[in-house]
């Protein structure tokens, strides 16, 4: 039984690792590309990037809450 | 849990129970062994001082910033410099998201949630064991029970007194500062547009008239979504922050010099890395309310 909780927080983790890391790459090629076609565009593409990257980071974040949750608490 | 020995699991849950005071068939109590039998009139007498404090503690800054005498020529200083920054850092913000509607609550709102957000999550850069073993002990030397039994009964040790810190790792705290955003929400859809178009438009979406049982399952789980996502993104990025405090203080109990030294160094840039977080979702939390409150005044055209 203990293996299962450890198993299940191990893939809760990584797999919300996986989307992030996908969503917060994507988001800052764009996020550079956007600064090399119009440079002066930058601190309001910097605000909106860091809004953006919160709300992405947040899943896994969640992800991570719950596993450990899992593994110590339940 | 009272035990003598101190295990990893018992740290970790000493430091993941709230102070919880509630109505047993008894009476009032504070007994973490009597959670269970408290039903709904169940505090948590901690995270609730500590929000309370730390907004008592915003109006005071933000009050006693403000000059005693204004002069046209007297430039501002320090503290005044700093709340002004905020004030504009954040009226900035619902100028670009909120554009022409005029809404006095929205500004001062944000401006709350902002910074009273940013404060309950500073808690968590606060050493992990710090103030609940202060507390534990304070708790213990002015009520707890000694040989002759007197006291309260349930204070064996400064142990076995709870005490979690930082409000925003207790999903009742961040949950109802969502569901609060999400009921204005509400009120303002049905004030600006009409209850009739508010109904209109949570079920003639996406697909027409024809379906509007489907149209209105679809918008419902959107629109329930919405305030959970927002207290849980707020609770589970800290949550999980100060789990992974707790974590790294582990390192420094339970293992050999090195591994400690190596956790002392990885408490500091976890800390630096936590300032980002802390700020951030703050922030988040302030630019989703007033991105909500901007969407309930947006009137469609159907």
């Amino acid at each position: 039984m203990e293996g299962i909780e450890v198993l299940a927080a191990g893939i809760t983790m990584g797999l919300s690792a996986i989307g992030a890391g996908i969503g917060v790459g994507v988001l800052g090629s764009k996020f550079i590309e956007g600064i090399a076609r119009q440079p002066e565009l930058a601190p309001f593409l910097q605000g909106r990037f860091f809004l953006m990257m919160g709300l992405t980071d947040a899943v896994p974040m969640i992800g991570v809450g719950l596993g450990m949750y899992m593994l110590f608490a339940l | 849990m009272a035990k003598d020995v101190m295990t990893t699991e018992s740290y970790i849950n000493h430091h993941l129970t709230n102070l919880t005071c509630g109505k047993t068939p008894e009476g009032w109590t504070c007994d973490p062994y009597k959670v269970d039998q408290m039903g709904f009139w169940a505090f948590h007498v901690d995270s609730l001082f500590w929000s309370v404090f730390l907004g008592a503690l915003f109006i005071l800054i933000f009050k006693s910033a403000m000059p005693k005498n204004i002069s046209a020529n007297s430039a501002p200083t320090g503290m005044q410099n700093f709340v002004e920054m905020c004030i504009e850092f954040v009226e900035d913000n619902v100028q670009s998201l909120f554009g022409s509607v005029k809404n006095t609550l929205i500004a001062p709102l944000a401006l709350t949630v902002f910074v009273w957000i940013l404060l309950m999550n500073l808690m968590d850069l606060v050493p992990v064991d710090f103030l609940p073993v202060l507390a534990g002990h304070i708790a213990y030397a002015v009520a707890g029970s000694g040989a002759d039994g007197s006291g309260v009964a349930w204070i064996t040790s400064p142990d076995s007194f709870y005490f979690k810190v930082v409000p925003t790792t207790d999903p009742n705290i961040t949950l109802g500062m969502a569901f609060a955003v999400f009921i204005l929400t509400i009120y303002y859809s049905i004030k600006v547009k009409g209850l009739k178009s508010f109904i209109a438009e949570l079920t003639l979406h996406p697909f027409g008239k024809y379906l509007i049982p489907v149209n209105f399952v679809l918008e419902m789980v959107n629109f329930i979504a919405k305030p959970i996502s927002l207290g849980l993104r707020l609770f589970g990025n800290l949550y999980a922050g100060e789990m992974i405090f707790i974590l790294i203080a582990l390192m420094l109990f339970f293992s050999s010099i090195p591994v400690g030294m190596l956790g002392f160094g990885l408490h500091l840039v976890w800390a630096l890395f936590h300032i980002l977080i802390v700020a951030l979702q703050a922030f988040i939390f302030m630019a989703l309310t007033i991105a909500y409150l901007a969407m309930a005044h947006e009137t469609e055209e159907h």
